[in-house]
């Protein structure tokens, strides 16, 4: 790695030197740095092996409260992705028509849904729920956590679709015009599958996004996924907040790396694949995606 | 429609100041962080680039929600770090900027870390040719070329940011989203007026972001 970078040369004996210095400076930080933090837990009784054995020993903190949780989760962000994907598959093209009655109104709608929070969405779908339907009060955080997720995430995947068909090469719809395809014809037959496999690692990049937020339906909505059992697990299991915090983390870390590492893996095999026309969306443009005005 | 807002029940205007301080001391505070993690990402030193990786891979996949009510329950009410706030708000507050901080300074990072790459790799050996350390080569030649590159990733970083601090009301920070949540609640025949106005101080607060920004970066970006 070291003989790689351009922004350093390869150590001499004196860079040898400085870097066991910065080495040990940065150690010895990081260490005295531990250590406060665990004093500080020991001193508020966090640290106590009865806090954190039960996630070890008793299965029951797993099935009465982590997995459904973890249920709740997937099931919330997979129903987000599914609902949201056609959606916002119809207004990225629709934001591509060659009609301004079209075109217009549905950039409006793309730009005003991705300028706002998504919590904004969700409160507000939540109090929608609450006056204008008969949902009952138990499946209400969901409907109205989907719901918000799903206006917020169609409007990004319309972004997506949208850089997704335009980085194909320009010859595509020449070529389709050529052999006298209609319009209709040559996006469903010749754009919109091609953009799908370049868009592919974008729409698991984001997912992670729509994971992450399911988080904001436990902290505010009284949605009873992953971080919500925070709650009546240091209830129970006598207040080990740290404990509980820290799994409840791992778990997340755990569940998004894996999607991560699966869209970079996508990303390269696509990258070196033959088949397709070269265009790739990449989890960069996801965050360009994820900013309004920001062009994915 | 809008004559709720003349109860003088609700403090609009200081909800949507607080959003706008936590954006900006958390904007400030991830830059700062942010560079020095880049700085290690891209280091000699192979124990803070390990740290840098590390951290950076494991923040960006918590969700923010995690991060920020681990901030609140677990650094402040059960650890009693209280960061010198003497009183419920300022505590909560700071926490809340603290854990924007942590979440906001990784894409900071991966952003500079984009920027590096595009500066071309003669001028990093032409700062080593003339015997620049490390330390020289990154903030004297190599980081003013790579801010001015990603001017439009940090604007996007920083109008994700100022979404983000909606996070905050799940620790009761007294800012945007909790005062909609709260008028939303009471004022149940104005429903989509509140919604209204609280989407259009976003957009107020987020669009002249992305346009001032985007104007900016063509600007300063370097030409090749």
């Amino acid at each position: 790695m070291s003989s790689t970078s351009v922004l350093y040369d390869a150590p001499g004996v004196r860079a040898k030197r400085r870097n066991i210095i910065y080495t040990a400076l940065f150690v010895v930080a990081f260490v005295l740095a531990a250590w406060w933090i665990l004093s500080v837990m020991a001193d508020k009784d966090q640290l106590a092996a009865n806090k954190w054995n039960p996630f070890v020993t008793d299965a029951e903190v797993w099935t009465t409260y982590l997995l459904p949780g973890l249920g709740v989760t997937l099931q919330a962000a997979a129903l987000s992705i599914v609902i949201a994907l056609p959606l916002g598959a119809l207004l990225g093209i629709g934001r591509l028509s060659d009609h301004a009655w079209v075109r217009v109104p549905v950039g409006a709608v793309v730009e005003f849904f991705r300028a706002i929070p998504v919590l904004l969405m969700m409160v507000f779908a939540a109090q929608l729920y609450v006056q204008f339907s008969t949902v009952s009060s138990d499946l209400r955080p969901m409907y109205a956590v989907v719901t918000g997720l799903v206006l917020y995430n169609a409007s990004v995947m319309a972004e997506i679709v949208r850089a997704g068909i335009l980085s194909l090469p320009r010859g595509q719809t020449d070529a389709a015009k050529a052999i006298g395809m209609r319009k209709g014809q040559t996006m469903v037959y010749v754009l919109v599958p091609q953009a799908v496999t370049a868009m592919l690692p974008a729409l698991v990049s984001q997912l992670v996004v729509i994971v992450k937020d399911t988080a904001l339906g436990g902290a505010l909505l009284g949605l009873n996924e992953l971080l919500y059992q925070l709650r009546p697990i240091t209830a129970n299991y006598g207040a080990n907040t740290i404990a509980t915090l820290v799994v409840i983390g791992l778990i997340f870390i755990g569940l998004n790396s894996l999607l991560t590492s699966f869209a970079g893996w996508l990303e390269k095999r696509l990258r070196q694949g033959k088949k397709s026309s070269g265009a790739v969306l990449s989890a960069d443009d996801v965050q360009q995606a994820n900013a309004p005005g920001g062009k994915a | 429609m809008f004559d709720f807002l003349d109860s003088g029940r609700y403090d609009l205007l200081g909800a949507f100041w607080v959003t706008v301080q936590l954006t900006l001391y958390s904007a400030i505070g991830s830059l700062i962080w942010g560079t020095l993690l880049a700085g290690m990402r891209v280091g000699p030193v192979p124990v803070m680039r390990a740290f840098g990786t590390a951290y950076v891979n494991v923040v960006r996949n918590t969700p923010l929600t995690v991060v920020i009510v681990g901030c609140s329950v677990g650094l402040g009410q059960t650890l009693q770090i209280t960061l010198g706030g003497e009183d419920f708000k300022t505590m909560g507050f700071r926490l809340a900027v603290l854990g924007f901080i942590a979440y906001t300074s990784t894409f900071v990072c991966e952003a500079l870390r984009s920027g590096i790459n595009t500066v071309p790799v003669g001028q990093a050996e032409a700062a080593r040719a003339l015997g620049l350390s490390f330390v020289q080569v990154l903030t004297l030649v190599v980081l003013p070329q790579a801010f001015r590159a990603v001017v439009a990733p940090l604007a996007n970083v920083l109008i994700a940011l100022t979404k983000n601090t909606t996070v905050a009301a799940a620790i009761g920070v007294a800012e945007a989203s909790l005062l909609m949540k709260e008028m939303i609640e009471n004022e149940t025949s104005a429903l989509f007026a509140v919604f209204a106005l609280f989407a259009f101080g976003f957009i107020v607060l987020t669009l002249p972001m992305g346009l001032i920004l985007g104007w900016v970066s063509k600007r300063v970006a370097v030409k090749r």
